[in-house]
């Protein structure tokens, strides 16, 4: 019919497989092109980077007096780096972000081995997965920062309330990822253990929780930057310690700085937790080559 | 053609999914006996869908048949048995562990000590030609050499019968030929008992003894045929020889696979 078009792709498919098929030397080949020419491109990229941070400090530092932004508005860069000495001096500055960050790591680290868990026990459990997935579903959509007024009333106002809401915040990604690395594991590979005679256990602690660790590590990724957003709002609607409070009682002096201050130390803590994250995740999945640095 | 000494012994196995005459009701084989003897090389071939790898299931018993019996040493099979192999076309190594850790696999659902479980699977490994590539992890190996491995962990468990599930038909040409050879060498110096799945009618008759032809759904078996030709351990010289071409001539007749083209 059409014969000639057809064929000539015919002709040139065997071709074009027999190049792909070459085992993998041109495919490493190609790799490493690809390395080298992000290598030789790799300074002119920390070079734009660099351009981009330090065109936004000076726009920072002058545009705002430029168009006429008062300081209360805007705080300029140098504002802001002065506000952040006095609150180191006199606000107790190191004492709230200690205190933030302990808070968002101790919730973090529960609200992961809680969300693993129970991701985990619904995985294995076909029964109790249909029975509380729907609550699950609901709690998941449900904003969690909202219950922190709740959690003030029902636990006072210490420490309490806002590592509940870190917990809560961090539980349900996790749960939810590890529930779905669970249900998507590869049957032969579970087939291959029962072939071996495995028991349910060693199934579970040899296939399926190896299996499960890619989706484990991008469900951490997400809880380590939840983590920072639930500690904060569990500060800001009460108690007196951290860097939420600090943003509150900035914003009641009309301190606007202070806020800034306190913003970007809430940043620097979300980036080291989610950088420790990252690095355990690159130990941890080093089998994979994307993984790789 | 019964011997008394069968590894396996498939008697009568129908296999249906589903409930029976219920809607989606499936019948998968039905009433499929043959048996398979000490160091026998047994091919199963036929058409898509015709419950070859149901087979293979029921023999590692990872399923139940729906009637019939399968044994294996004089033994119902009613779940998994430790000296059954299986490997499928799919490698199934474990990508977070090394060759060697991939090849203990297996071994580790047995009482024995970390020490002896790494020395069968390095003498597993050099019989299967990956000594080198014992700390590599999978992605780093080629699909042959991959599937090589997984052959070593097959045979690390020392399995009185191995049963291949199309284990060459995700490899390129060249490389799978390579592999058909050193399968088969291995498998004729180990002298293990082995059943092959296959669609590749040409492989059947390259590296076993007997072919069981199966019919399309429900599968049953259509004709055995024993495969008169020297050199089961070297399937490149075999494949060559005249009379193997008259084999697989016979295979394509018997799958009536020119009416179906028609």
């Amino acid at each position: 019919m059409t014969a000639e078009p057809s064929d000539a792709i015919g002709l040139g498919r065997p071709l074009a497989a027999a190049a792909d098929d070459d085992a993998a030397g041109p495919a490493r080949a190609a790799a490493g092109e690809f390395v080298r020419t992000r290598l030789q491109s790799t300074p002119a990229l920390v070079l734009g980077s660099i351009a981009v941070g330090v065109l936004f400090l000076l726009g920072w530092q002058f545009l705002p007096p430029a168009i006429g932004l008062p300081g209360y508005i805007v705080p300029v860069l140098s504002d802001t780096m002065r506000e952040l000495v006095r609150m180191a001096e006199q606000e107790r500055l190191l004492m709230h972000t200690l205190s933030t960050a302990s808070v968002a790591l101790i919730g973090f680290v529960l609200g992961s081995l809680l969300g693993a868990a129970v991701g985990y026990l619904l995985g294995m459990s076909s029964t109790l997965e249909k029975i509380f997935s729907p609550y699950i579903l609901g709690l998941q959509i449900a904003p969690k920062v909202a219950f922190a007024p709740l959690f003030i009333v029902w636990f006072g106002y210490n420490a309490m309330p806002k590592l509940v809401v870190t917990v809560l915040v961090v539980f349900f990604p996790i749960l939810v990822n590890v529930l779905q690395a669970m249900k998507t594991i590869d049957r032969d590979l579970v087939n291959l253990a029962r072939a071996y005679s495995m028991s349910r256990w060693q199934i579970f602690w040899k296939i399926e929780v190896p299996s499960s660790m890619p989706s484990l590590m991008a469900g951490l990724r997400i809880g380590a930057t939840l983590a920072v957003i639930g500690v904060t709002v569990g500060e800001l609607v009460g108690g007196n310690t951290g860097l939420g409070y600090l943003i509150a009682f900035g914003e009641g002096q009309a301190n606007t700085a202070m806020v800034f201050d306190a913003i970007l130390v809430l940043t620097a803590i979300g980036i080291v937790l989610y950088a420790v994250v990252a690095f355990i995740e690159a130990r941890v999945l080093h089998y994979i080559p994307r993984a790789r640095r | 053609m019964q011997s008394t000494a069968s590894v396996l012994e498939v008697e009568a196995v129908t296999k249906r999914f589903g409930a029976a005459g219920g809607a989606g009701d499936l019948t998968a084989i039905e009433r499929v006996s043959f048996s398979v003897g000490p160091g026998e090389f047994v091919a199963v071939v036929g058409p898509s869908g015709c419950g070859k790898s149901t087979i293979l299931n029921l023999v590692a018993g990872l399923d139940a048949p729906s009637e019939g019996r399968v044994l294996l040493h004089r033994r119902e099979v009613t779940g998994p048995d430790p000296s059954v192999g299986f490997m499928l076309q799919k490698d199934l190594l474990l990508p977070w562990r090394t060759i060697v850790r991939n090849v203990e696999f297996g071994l580790e659902a047995t009482p024995m000590a970390a020490a002896e479980r790494r020395a069968r699977a390095l003498r597993e490994l050099q019989r299967c030609r990956l000594t080198d590539f014992a700390a590599s992890y999978p992605y780093q190996l080629s699909g042959g050499m991959r599937q090589r491995a997984a052959l070593a962990r097959t045979l690390a468990i020392e399995p009185s019968i191995v049963l291949l599930d199309e284990p060459f038909s995700a490899l390129d040409a060249q490389t799978k030929l390579i592999l058909q050879e050193s399968f088969a060498k291995t498998i004729a110096e180990a002298q293990i008992t082995t059943v092959l799945i296959t669609h590749d009618l040409m492989e059947a008759v390259a590296m076993s003894d007997r072919i069981l032809v199966m019919s399309e759904r429900p599968g049953r078996i259509v004709e055995e045929i024993a495969v008169d030709l020297p050199g089961r351990d070297d399937p490149m010289a075999r494949i060559t020889a005249p009379r193997a071409r008259d084999y697989v001539d016979h295979l394509f007749a018997s799958l009536h696979l020119q009416e179906k083209a028609a």
